[in-house]
């Protein structure tokens, strides 16, 4: 029966031709807009360490004086130097660690080749397995090489490339800013999306090339980019000079292992407020907030406004062009009418007449579906082409294709059905009657 | 025209009428809110900056090696700079209008106040207000023994001996309306910090480096600090508007001859600086006009095809009215009429959803109100392509000859 009500629809979409084309069309436009802009929204919205991000968390404390903020106030986005440390020290979670992002001169052995200037990352030992960095070779440093200022360096795949063409370079020794460091690791091409762990220095498409231990970086006074945020007497710092002491300039995450873990930690986290206080260093009651990495990223409101826009826009595209697709499909059976009423006086069921309507309309959702993921692709491949710092991720995955196809075939279905059952609805002998 | 007809015609399609009018209300309501977001976007896109923006370069310069004295090799630049014929004016800068990457303080009228009366730019820099060509429009620009190391003013503030540094700046006219509605802002007293800063100049304009908001957009403030060689500085040259890629040329040429061991981070015209900082909204003004364009052009094509079933569903009413003596014309119109209904009613009920959307778009995404101006737009818009788009069929349906009425199927 199927393949009978197969060849009846295709037989009846081929007869408008020009009706047909212009709902596949339609609804590949929309299914294509929708499904780019859903895609981009995915990719941005995405979780950038999929099994790690729920025991990985950002904590706030709040160390301003009184005079900048109202009561219930956010704490900064980021933490001072000496909270960092002492933080880092007392080492309450299960793993932690203090960075700030910069920038770095390379400066190859090669006469040839001229320095030039990479992303860096000054962070404490546990960055590498709490993130859970892979290594193309060799590994991290430990907290031991953090105190002892090691002169030991992590570079990324991009940056072995370049300087070795690939080749293990794990020992071999690397110029950075006029000093000398030994290479220890070289990470394959990691580079989490959105970059989590430091939205100030770009939230999308950005891979430090060059990870070194923070107390080395701020020993050799690395420059330091980023946001600093100061109250009081501070000032933030220039080149080389760091902000002081009562600017915030540095990013803490903690890895927590279980929800009584971090329940404790954010306790830990009151107490360290309340003893500073008691020390004269913090003037506001504990202000503290303790946001796991996924929840960090929703405050920060991570996703570009405009990608949101433009997914809300497609929506409204697809919702229209399914309009009108209903509108025209439901002309087209209306006007089929008399076809209907001799079928149904000769014994089809309202099922029967529903069931081949369906197909028709589903053929119509499926080609148009197809077209959609072929249209889908060209805008991915437009989107590629901007210049937004997310272009480059614009790809579509697994579940996006799945998501696509059931979008397309459950859109057009539905829209299918309201026609189809409007036309079941004509009594058999009225129809034969009219003409 | 008589009403009654249509009306019982459109009776009995009830549905498919309601889905034309759906459709023709969701599309009024999108671009209603599309056109009003390029507008806006293109009024952003027109920021005025206060600087003489064609005839501004912009270099960049990151060391290798620190230098011991940055403050001594900005000034070698600075002369080196000066040097190459074209220049007109050269200055040190820390950022620049639309350059992205900021430099902000929160200000206060009295230091005593919780919450901060506003966050301006900051810009440091001597001659910085010559070489930008910032109209003054009170009082005076900084003067060049005013201006200090900002190694002098850091080490000040961090140990409190603010007797040192020279506590004045000049304002742009969008702050002083804003600190002081209404009067004279020179010789006032703001508060950067616990310090208490004296205006001594008011200028026309000059826009923040982050201007993504227009209403805060051109809080900023020119204080005499000399930032010294550094990777965030930047070299900002004035020049003719006809040698800004000569000058450009031969100053990079020139620094790097004064120091080969330098990287140049950033080499361009202040037109360039412009255009990447509304990159995305241009885009996105872009994509608004694929967007209504499509929409348009899909609601369009939907109404052509529903009104051609039509046509063909009543050939034979068609030719009924023609026998009876109906005109061509009476049954053009007919079909005319019937789409300006359905028009209608779906740009009423299209008005309403613009609102709702409008509304929403306020709450989330901080866009101001539609004003009333884009409904009649929106409106015009939709009876326009309504007609257009009826206009094939109806003529179809005006060429059906009378004869049809006596054949039967």
């Amino acid at each position: 029966m199927f393949a009978y009500y197969l060849e009846l629809a295709l037989r009846s979409l081929k007869r408008n031709r020009a009706l047909t084309a212009l709902m596949v069309l339609a609804i590949a436009l929309g299914i294509g807009a929708s499904m780019t802009t859903l895609t981009v929204l995915h990719v941005l919205s995405g979780d950038p360490l999929p099994g790690s991000s729920g025991t990985l968390y950002y904590p706030q404390i709040d160390p301003r004086d009184n005079s900048g903020q109202l009561p219930g106030a956010e704490p900064p986005e980021q933490v001072t130097l000496i909270d960092g440390l002492n933080l880092l020290h007392a080492g309450r979670a299960d793993r932690q660690a203090l960075m700030t992002g910069g920038s770095v001169p390379i400066q190859p052995d090669s006469v040839v080749v001229d320095p030039f200037y990479v992303e860096s990352r000054y962070t404490t030992a546990d960055f590498f397995p709490m993130f859970g960095t892979r290594f193309s070779y060799g590994r991290g440093w430990n907290a031991a090489d953090d105190e002892a200022k090691a002169r030991e360096v992590v570079i990324n795949g991009e940056l072995n490339q370049r300087l070795f063409g690939g080749a293990d370079s794990v020992g071999r020794n690397l110029r950075i800013a006029d000093a000398s460091f030994r290479i220890v690791g070289v990470l394959d091409d990691w580079a989490p999306n959105p970059h989590f762990y430091d939205l100030n220095t770009g939230s999308y498409g950005r891979a430090e090339q060059v990870f070194v231990p923070l107390q080395t970086a701020l020993d050799l006074k690395m420059e330091h980019n980023g946001s600093n945020d100061c109250w009081g007497r501070g000032a933030g710092g220039v080149g080389r000079i760091y902000p002081s002491e009562s600017c915030v300039w540095l990013q803490f995450w903690a890895q927590l292992d279980s929800p009584a873990k971090a329940a404790d930690y954010k306790q830990f986290l009151v107490h360290y407020s309340q003893e500073q206080k008691a020390l004269g260093r913090f003037a506001k009651a504990p202000n503290v907030r303790l946001r796991n990495m996924m929840q960090w990223l929703a405050h920060e409101r991570v996703v570009p406004d405009d990608v949101r826009l433009q997914t809300g826009l497609a929506f409204g595209f697809l919702l229209v062009c399914l309009v009108n697709t209903v509108g025209l499909m439901l002309a087209k059976f209306m006007r089929r009418a008399g076809d209907l009423g001799v079928r149904r006086a000769l014994g089809a069921s309202k099922r029967a007449l529903f069931g081949q309507l369906l197909i028709e309309s589903g053929v119509v959702g499926v080609v148009g579906g197809a077209g959609g993921l072929l249209l889908a692709g060209l805008g991915l491949w437009v989107v590629r082409q901007r210049p937004s710092s997310y272009a480059a991720l614009a790809h579509l995955d697994a579940t996006m294709l799945l998501t696509t196809f059931v979008l397309a075939l459950g859109s057009t279905l539905l829209a299918g059905m309201l026609p189809a059952w409007r036309a079941c609805q004509v009594p058999p002998a009225l129809q034969l009657k009219s003409n | 025209m008589e009403l009654r007809p249509i009306l019982s015609t459109l009776r009995r399609h009830k549905t498919t009428a309601w889905l034309l009018i759906l459709e023709i209300a969701l599309t009024c309501a999108i671009v209603c809110n599309a056109v009003f977001m390029i507008n806006h976007r293109l009024q952003h896109m027109e920021m005025p900056t206060g600087i003489d923006e064609h005839a501004l370069v912009q270099i960049q310069l990151a060391e290798v090696t620190p230098s011991p004295d940055i403050y001594a090799r900005a000034r070698e630049d600075l002369a080196v700079i000066r040097q190459v014929p074209g220049v007109l004016d050269v200055a040190l800068v820390n950022q620049l209008p639309l350059g992205g990457s900021s430099s902000n303080a929160s200000i206060k009228l009295d230091p005593e106040q919780r919450q901060p009366t506003l966050s301006a730019g900051t810009y440091f820099g001597g001659n910085l207000a010559q070489t930008m060509g910032l109209r003054l429009l009170a009082g005076r620009h900084l003067q060049p023994d005013e201006v200090l190391d900002a190694d002098v003013v850091l080490k000040a503030l961090a140990t409190g001996d603010t007797k040192v540094i020279a506590p004045v700046t000049v304002i742009t006219q969008a702050m002083a309306q804003r600190l002081w509605p209404g009067a004279d802002a020179l010789g006032k007293t703001i508060y950067v910090g616990p310090v208490g800063v004296r205006v001594v100049g008011v200028v026309a304009d000059l826009a923040r480096a982050n201007a993504y908001d227009d209403a805060t957009a051109h809080y900023s403030m020119i204080l005499p600090m000399f930032m010294g060689a550094g990777k965030d500085q930047s070299y900002l040259i004035r020049t003719r508007p006809q040698d800004r890629q000569a000058v450009l040329k031969a100053a990079v040429a020139a620094l790097k001859k004064a120091d080969p061991r330098r990287v140049v981070t950033e080499q361009r015209t202040y037109d360039e600086v412009r255009d990447k900082f509304f990159e995305n909204d241009r885009s996105m003004a872009g994509i608004l006009v694929g967007a209504i364009a499509a929409l348009l052009i899909v609601t369009a094509l939907g109404i052509v095809g529903l009104a051609s079933f039509w046509v063909a569903q009543r050939r034979r009413t068609i030719g009924v009215r023609r026998a009876l003596g109906a005109t061509r014309r009476n049954i053009l119109n007919y079909f005319q009429t019937e789409n300006l209904l359905l028009a209608t009613i779906g740009i009423v009920l299209g008005m309403v959803l613009a609102y709702a959307i409008n509304l929403f778009l306020m709450l989330h995404y901080e866009l101001p109100r539609l004003p009333a101006i884009y409904f009649p737009v929106g409106a015009i818009a939709l009876w326009l392509i309504g007609q257009l788009a009826v206009l094939g069929p109806a003529l179809r349906a005006a060429a059906v000859p009378p004869v049809v009425a006596t054949r039967s199927v």
